[in-house]
């Protein structure tokens, strides 16, 4: 029997044991109504080696098209060690670490996680990791709402510029708890936040701003400006970030006169495979005067009966398995694994490694950019800095190109033209250290054909 | 045995009452709520200033293993919290009857007062739940 | 004396040390810096940020050293009550690694994923007929993400029918913090009702708080007790009736899996945790897998997006097919990497192998039970037929001994057995809740059963030996008072001078 270890004999013994006639009687309490008949609808089952058979005709069948897709979820090398290590039976295998003992391997890993996405995103205190970069959006609202000393509204600004699939969890999330999410329209010159749009809020009672940078189009925004002003009108500034861009740019902490006050993101692209949606993690920071206010595990250093140091989690005073119904979330699951994965990816990378890779990447979008935007009907959207990801606009449909492409075996981006209408037939495109000149050499070939064959239809 | 002061006023949830010479009252847990909760790791008290229901919560108590909100016995306004138990919560858990005070109120009515236990009721309700 | 185990990833950094292979290629340097040059300098960073500069081999020593100081399912028995800490077979994560799975953006479109979304979709169809329920949603990232998704549903529901006064949602006090917590979420009121004697849902008080602003009832059956609620479908009969849903809780799936359907039992939302019962890794805490399935009624608010077959193509179905949806809970399609490991999981057992789950799961479970029993312990509920888990409570040897349940769980430690789940549930005293999952062999039950002998002999002759455990694992136990109140998260430059 697959995975189940009992010899006839062990089945004698133990039912012996028991004092029962059979398995079955063992589930003598249950109405016999509403016994399962059978399960017909289950196929039969497979041997390792049927289903691996299956699962690698399945993956041929997906292919390894070349791929210049963003939009929150991005293509980098992963080193071999880190999913080497990741996948040891000891993380791979192990439960919560509630036993603290017991599990000092996974203890100190999330502490020195917390200290390099601290350190990153430049702020204080980091939790053990939320479930991806849209749940974190949510999570980081509703925090401010609680933390919000001053003020009790249920408002947060969520501009357009923020990916529109964070804007739908945060919405989806929050809003059941009565969260009312206001948005701002971009602007359309660089494809940042219109800050006169903005500016219509100042004077209204609201209990944080969200600030994507890079924004969702890969613009950079001007976050000092912004963060400044919200402050100035009572609100709390929630800073969404990538962390490769970190290498580069501003962290967080440092926006402004006083550095944000919560900060999250998306952790995938350090060391996590893009694996169709998941499972990613999402990281979130905040200053130590929130901490409390906080979701989430988090991890703290101390001393056993010895003196001697170990790690064992701390303020669990806030979560749902001790404060039930009046936790600051229901979460309990973390991202365990993927966490490990990226503190094994930046302990490899270092400080020199990730900024190679965010200096790289930020390279290529921009070879890449000029390489498309010469093409005939087609045009850079925003002006202004951005770091690995572009807006271009065309003059057909976004759409039909990008199947054309696709006959290519290329992923030429995502299209805007459904959450953005107002853009246009708007492509968003991405480059990371991944992409090498030829193969944006062939992107840009590839796609001179796909105009053309567009608009010959 | 916990100890129960037969000078103050006590409620069902394990608060106790001291009204003060200026007619203020202050409120605390009792000896038995710390003991019960452990060593005490941060203690959140309310502003000043808040206007507080009788029997709601105002303040939240939290040790390792708990946090307990603490309900205020009466209504009226917060006019003083201690601010030391920001930094030294373990005062709650070494003296809950003096220097561990969480919250002074300017009380709405003087007559809530009647309707809380006295040292002996509270030693009593103690007693029926087993402790 | 501070003696340290294994010292920090910082410890190890020495300036301007890299593991240069993992950089990527130099891209031409004129390149990079006229890139870099358009980001002004008020947008950039000024300090690198603490990050290790450590030598390949330090980072990967290190991290396999941290690792040996775990626990795991690979190393050691956990019979961690209502985790199903069983076994993950090493096929599900091989298969699900395959580097055109893992390498497929989740913005490609579905016709360069087809292979993926068969699999998707016919994991849907399994969960379906395994669990009696009409459609399933993959979408939740865990179990507390897709108790979120069900009452959420619940509430959407209701909504819809201008039902807008059902706001309360009824839980046993037994259940786990996740469901109260979770009402809360979706902005509800909790109403929490006691259990009887026997650890059935007491229903009397039901009657007392069912009404017309009954959303639902929030059940995990068999019970967080380890017994299975006998009179489910008379709740399901008086629920109903008065206009609410009843939601299951599928963290203890494992104990019926194959036997008894939550869909034949009246329920009509569930949520599934594919961490426990289709046995995807828990990973140190995570990631889990929340799928949820629902009654006819409640397809159209399912979380987007959901795999659908139309003819021999597979697609997402998003927000535009389905208006009604309570929405999308992750940025992407949740996730998918474990849910493709479930896939392999449940096509390995097959129909067959699906009984099989919950029949030995229950089998383990009261072995154990039986010779706990014999040998002394004190069950919680001695009436009561185990299901996949069962209570016994330490309260005499609290009182008589001075010896806690949390004492007996450190001792196991140093016996090389995980510690049960202890405190929980809540409601009964110096509780071990034990769980031994079906893929425990006879021997390992048998050795377990002799340590906890070995260490009841320890508490009646040297109560202060198991009082003082753990002693064999790499600290003693920790200063959780100073770990709260001198908070330490993250390590500083100047530690390592200290």
């Amino acid at each position: 029997m697959p995975f189940i270890p009992h010899t006839d004999s062990d089945i004698e013994s133990m039912l012996a044991t028991i004092g029962a006639t059979s398995v079955d009687a063992l589930f003598d309490e249950i109405p016999q109504s509403l016994r399962v008949a059978g399960l017909e609808g289950i196929p039969l089952g497979l041997s390792e080696m049927e289903i691996g058979r299956l699962m690698s005709e399945r993956a041929r069948v997906d292919g390894r098209p070349l791929s210049f897709l963003g939009a929150g979820a991005y293509e980098h090398h992963i080193p071999s060690a880190v999913w080497a290590i990741t996948t040891r039976g000891e993380y791979y295998s192990a439960y919560t670490p509630y036993q603290a003992e017991a599990s000092q391997g996974t203890l100190q890993m999330i502490y020195e996680y917390q200290t390099m996405i601290s350190s990153l995103t430049g702020m204080q205190v980091s939790n053990a990791s939320l479930y991806d970069g849209g749940s974190a959006v949510a999570e980081a609202a509703l925090m401010a709402v609680r933390a919000h000393r001053k003020s009790k509204s249920l408002r947060v600004i969520i501009p357009t510029t923020v990916n529109p699939n964070y804007r739908r969890v945060a919405e989806s999330t929050a809003g059941n708890q009565g969260l009312r999410f206001e948005t701002v329209p971009c602007e359309r010159t660089a494809g940042v936040i219109d800050f006169a749009a903005l500016q219509a809020f100042a004077g209204e009672d609201i209990a944080a701003l969200v600030i994507q940078q890079p924004n969702f189009f890969g613009q950079l925004e001007d976050i000092d400006r912004l963060t400044d002003w919200a402050h100035e009108a009572g609100m709390l500034v929630i800073a969404v970030v990538n962390p490769t861009s970190l290498a580069l740019l501003k962290p967080p902490g440092e926006w402004g006169e006083r550095g944000v006050d919560i900060c999250v993101g998306e952790g995938q692209p350090l060391g996590v495979p893009l694996s169709s949606g998941g499972p990613y993690f999402g990281f979130m920071t905040t200053r130590l005067e929130y901490v409390r206010s906080m979701p989430g595990r988090i991890v703290g250093r101390t001393v056993d009966l010895e003196g001697r140091t170990g790690y064992t989690l701390t303020l669990q005073a806030r979560e749902q398995h001790i404060r039930r119904g009046k936790a600051t979330s229901n979460i309990c699951t973390n991202q365990g694994l993927l966490m490990t994965a990226a503190t094994i990816y930046m302990s490899l990378l270092g400080p020199q490694g990730l900024a190679a890779v965010a200096e790289t990447s930020l390279a290529r979008t921009s070879e890449l950019v000029s390489a498309l935007s010469v093409l005939p009907g087609m045009r850079v959207a925003f002006e202004g800095p951005r770091f690995h990801e572009a807006v271009l606009v065309l003059d057909r449909p976004v759409a039909a190109v990008l199947t054309e492409l696709e006959r290519h075996g290329i992923l030429g981006g995502v299209d805007l033209s459904v959450d953005y209408p107002e853009l246009g037939q708007a492509l968003l495109v991405c480059a990371t250290e991944t992409k090498t000149s030829a193969d944006i050499t062939r992107y840009a070939s590839a796609l001179g054909h796909a105009l053309k064959a567009v608009r010959a239809a | 045995m916990s100890q129960v002061p037969a000078e103050l006023k006590y409620a069902k949830s394990h608060e106790w009452v001291r009204v003060l010479s200026d007619g203020r009252v202050e409120i605390g847990i009792t000896d038995h709520a710390q003991s019960a909760l452990g060593d005490l790791v941060f203690v959140d008290i309310p502003e000043v200033g808040r206007e507080l229901a009788a029997g709601e919560a105002c303040a939240v108590v939290e040790s390792v293993k708990a946090a307990s909100d603490v309900y205020t016995p009466i209504a009226g306004r917060v006019v003083e919290s201690n601010a030391e138990l920001a930094t030294a919560p373990e005062q709650v858990n070494q003296d809950c009857y003096g220097s561990g005070w969480l919250l002074r109120l300017e009380p709405a009515s003087a007559d809530e007062l009647a309707g809380l236990l006295s040292a002996e009721a509270y030693t009593e309700l103690l007693a029926a739940q087993g402790n | 004396m501070n003696q340290i185990l294994e010292k920090t990833i910082f410890e190890y950094s020495r300036p301007g040390r890299v593991a240069a292979a993992q950089c990527p290629p130099a891209a031409d340097a004129a390149l990079v810096a006229s890139a870099k040059a358009t980001i002004p300098q008020a947008l950039q960073r000024r300090d690198a940020p603490l990050l290790p500069q450590a030598s390949e081999l330090d980072v990967v020593r290190h991290f396999t050293r941290l690792s040996q100081l775990n626990f795991s399912i690979d190393t050691n028995f956990y019979p961690l009550g209502s985790c199903t800490m069983k076994y993950n077979p090493k096929a599900c994560n091989q298969y699900a690694m395959l580097p055109e799975f893992l390498g497929r953006h989740p913005l490609a479109p579905a016709s360069q994923g087809q292979g993926f979304l068969s699999c998707m979709y016919e994991l849907q169809e399994m969960l379906k007929e395994v669990t009696g329920m009409k459609a399933v949603s993959l979408n939740p990232m865990a179990g507390a993400h897709g108790e979120f998704a069900g009452v959420a549903m619940i509430r959407a529901y209701h909504r819809s029918r201008g039902d807008l006064a059902r706001n309360e949602i009824i839980v046993p006090e037994a259940a786990h913090g996740t469901n109260p917590a979770t009402a809360t979420m979706c902005g509800c009121i909790v109403k929490e009702i006691p259990v009887d004697a026997e650890g059935d849902v007491d229903l009397d008080a039901l009657a007392k708080v069912l009404g017309p602003n009954t959303a639902g009832i929030m059940l995990t059956n068999p019970s967080t007790l380890g017994v299975f609620e006998r009179k489910i479908e008379q709740v399901a009969k008086m629920v109903h009736e008065a206009g609410g849903l009843l939601y299951y809780d599928g963290a203890n799936l494992n104990a019926i899996l194959g036997k008894v359907r939550p869909g034949d039992m009246g329920f009509d939302v569930i949520h599934m945790n594919l961490h426990k019962t289709f046995s995807t890794p828990h990973g140190g805490g995570g990631p889990g897998a929340g799928a949820v399935g629902v009654s006819a009624r409640l397809e159209p608010f399912l979380p987007v997006p959901v795999v659908s077959r139309e003819g021999d193509h597979y697609r997402w179905l998003s927000e535009a097919d389905r208006p009604l949806s309570i929405g999308r809970l992750s940025a992407f399609m949740g996730n998918a990497g474990v849910l493709l490991r479930a896939y392999v999981y449940m096509r390995m057992l097959g129909r067959e192998g699906m009984s099989r789950v919950g029949e030995f799961a229950t089998l383990n479970a009261n072995y154990l039970l039986a010779r706990l029993q014999a040998a002394g312990f004190d069950l919680a509920y001695p009436t009561r037929r185990a299901s996949h888990e069962f209570i016994i409570t330490l309260k005499r040897q609290a009182k008589e001994l001075n010896v806690t349940a949390m004492d007996v769980a450190k001792r196991l430690l140093d016996y090389g057995f995980h510690a049960p789940t202890t405190y929980f549930p809540l409601l009964v005293p110096e509780c071990l809740l034990i769980e031994p999952t079906e893929t425990e062999s006879k021997e390992t039950l048998d050795a377990f059963v002799e340590a906890m002998v070995a260490i009841l002999a320890e508490a009646e002759t040297d109560a202060e030996k198991v009082k003082g455990a753990p002693y064999t694992m790499p600290v003693r136990r920790l200063d959780d008072v100073r770990a709260a109140k001198q908070l330490d998260l993250t390590w500083k430059p100047v530690d390592s001078a200290a």
